[in-house]
C-alpha cells in the first residue's frame, strides 16, 4: 500500500471510478451541446440566454463544470507524480492546479446564476 | 551487419557510449542475438552480458533490440535486425550496472511486496490442498511468468514510479495469486492494491502485452485485479 495524501480521494479505485463517471458526463455535455449549435445554426444570444435561464440546464452545467475539475485534478495529479519528481515544485504544481480549478468553479457558478 | 552496443564500465568510463562492430555471420545463418552477442564477446571478452539457460526460461538475458524488450536466446536476427543494422541496449528504466547488465532490486522489490507465495490460514490437510481442473485452470497465463522484467522495464508508468507502481510482472504475479483457489488472503491482498499507485498507475498502453517473451498478457491480469477491487467496494 502506498500512501499518498494529495491524489483525489486517496483510494486508487475511487479515483478511477471518479475519472470515469465525469467521463461520462463530460461526454453528455459535448455531445448535448454540439448537438445544440448544430440544431441552431441561427443562434443568438436571446436564444442562448434562454437556454441557460432553465434551472435544469443550470444543474447540468454545474455538474459538467465540478466534473471537468474533478477529471482534470485526477488527471494533472497522476502527469505531476509522473513527470515532476522534486516534491516542492511538484507541490506548487499541484497547489496552482488546484487553485485554478476551484477559481474556476466560483467564476462558472457567477456565471451561469449571473445571467 | 553492424552492432550498435551500449557499453559503460563505471569503473573506467564516465559515461555510456556505443560501440559500433561490424561483425560477419557465419555461412549467413539467422542466428539468436545471444549468438550475435557470443560472436562480439569473442572479438571484446570486456562485453558483459546475463546469460544463463539459453532456451528463454530462466529470464536472464532480457535486453533491448532495435528498441524492443525482448529475450536474446529466443530473438533470431531476422525479428529484430532493420537495413542490416541492431542496436543492443540494457532493458531501460532500472540503472546499469555494466554494459547490458542491469540491477533489478527495484523490480524484485515490488515482486516481493506482492507476497508472492500462497497463503491459508485453514489447518493444513493430511494430504495436498486439492484442486478441480477448472480452478487449476484459472491459473493458466499467470503462473508461466519467468520474471525476466521485459514487460515492467517497457512500461512507461514504471519508468516514472519504479517504487511505487507494482508493475505488469509484479501485478500479473499478484492476480496468479488472487485466482488461486487455495489461497484465503484475497482481501488483504486487495487491501495492499487499492491505492493511487500500486495498480492503478496501469494506463493499459499494453507494452508489456507486446513485448512478454513468453506471450502472457499482463493488462488482462490488471483488469482482473481492478474488477475484483470494484467488487468488493460496491
Amino acid at each position: 500500500m502506498v500512501t499518498s495524501i494529495t491524489s483525489f480521494g486517496r483510494s486508487g479505485l475511487y479515483d478511477w471510478m471518479m475519472q470515469r463517471v465525469t467521463a461520462l458526463v463530460l461526454l453528455t455535455y459535448t455531445v448535448f451541446m454540439i448537438g445544440y449549435l448544430l440544431l441552431n445554426p441561427d443562434l443568438g444570444y436571446e436564444q442562448w440566454k434562454e437556454l441557460f435561464n432553465g434551472t435544469v440546464m443550470r444543474i447540468y452545467t454545474l455538474l459538467a463544470i465540478l466534473s471537468m475539475v474533478a477529471h482534470a485534478w485526477i488527471g494533472m495529479w497522476s502527469v505531476s507524480t509522473d513527470y515532476i519528481k522534486p516534491t516542492g515544485a511538484r507541490f506548487v504544481f499541484q497547489s496552482a492546479c488546484g487553485l485554478l480549478a476551484f477559481i474556476y468553479v466560483v467564476w462558472g457558478v457567477q456565471i451561469l446564476w449571473g445571467i | 551487419m553492424l552492432v550498435s552496443v551500449y557499453r559503460y564500465n563505471p569503473e573506467i568510463d564516465d559515461a555510456p557510449y556505443m560501440q559500433d562492430v561490424h561483425i560477419d555471420i557465419p555461412g549467413g545463418k539467422d542466428i539468436m542475438v545471444l549468438d550475435l552477442l557470443q560472436l562480439l564477446k569473442e572479438k571484446d571478452a570486456t562485453l558483459a552480458y546475463r546469460r544463463s539457460c539459453r532456451e528463454g526460461v530462466c529470464g536472464s538475458d532480457g535486453m533491448n533490440m532495435n528498441g524492443k524488450n525482448g529475450l536474446a536466446c529466443i530473438t533470431p536476427l531476422s525479428e529484430v535486425v532493420e537495413n542490416d543494422k541492431l542496436v543492443l541496449r540494457p532493458l531501460p528504466g532500472l540503472p546499469v550496472i555494466r554494459d547490458l547488465v542491469i540491477d533489478m532490486t527495484q523490480f524484485y522489490k515490488q515482486y516481493e511486496k506482492i507476497k508472492p507465495f500462497l497463503i491459508n490460514d485453514t489447518p493444513a490437510p493430511a494430504i495436498e490442498r486439492l484442486q478441480s481442473p477448472e480452478e487449476r485452470a484459472e491459473l493458466d497465463g499467470l503462473y508461466e511468468c519467468i520474471l525476466c522484467a521485459c514487460c515492467s522495464t517497457s512500461c512507461p508508468s514504471f519508468w516514472w514510479n519504479p517504487d511505487k507502481f507494482v508493475g505488469p510482472s509484479g501485478l500479473l504475479q499478484a492476480y496468479r495469486f488472487l485466482a488461486d483457489s487455495r489461497d484465503t488472503a484475497t482481501k488483504e491482498r486487495l487491501a495492499e492494491l487499492d491505492d493511487p499507485f500500486s495498480v492503478f498507475r496501469c494506463h493499459g498502453i499494453m507494452n508489456c502485452v507486446s513485448v512478454c517473451p513468453k506471450g502472457l498478457n499482463p493488462t488482462k491480469a490488471i483488469g482482473k485485479i481492478r474488477n475484483m477491487l470494484i467488487q468488493q467496494a460496491t
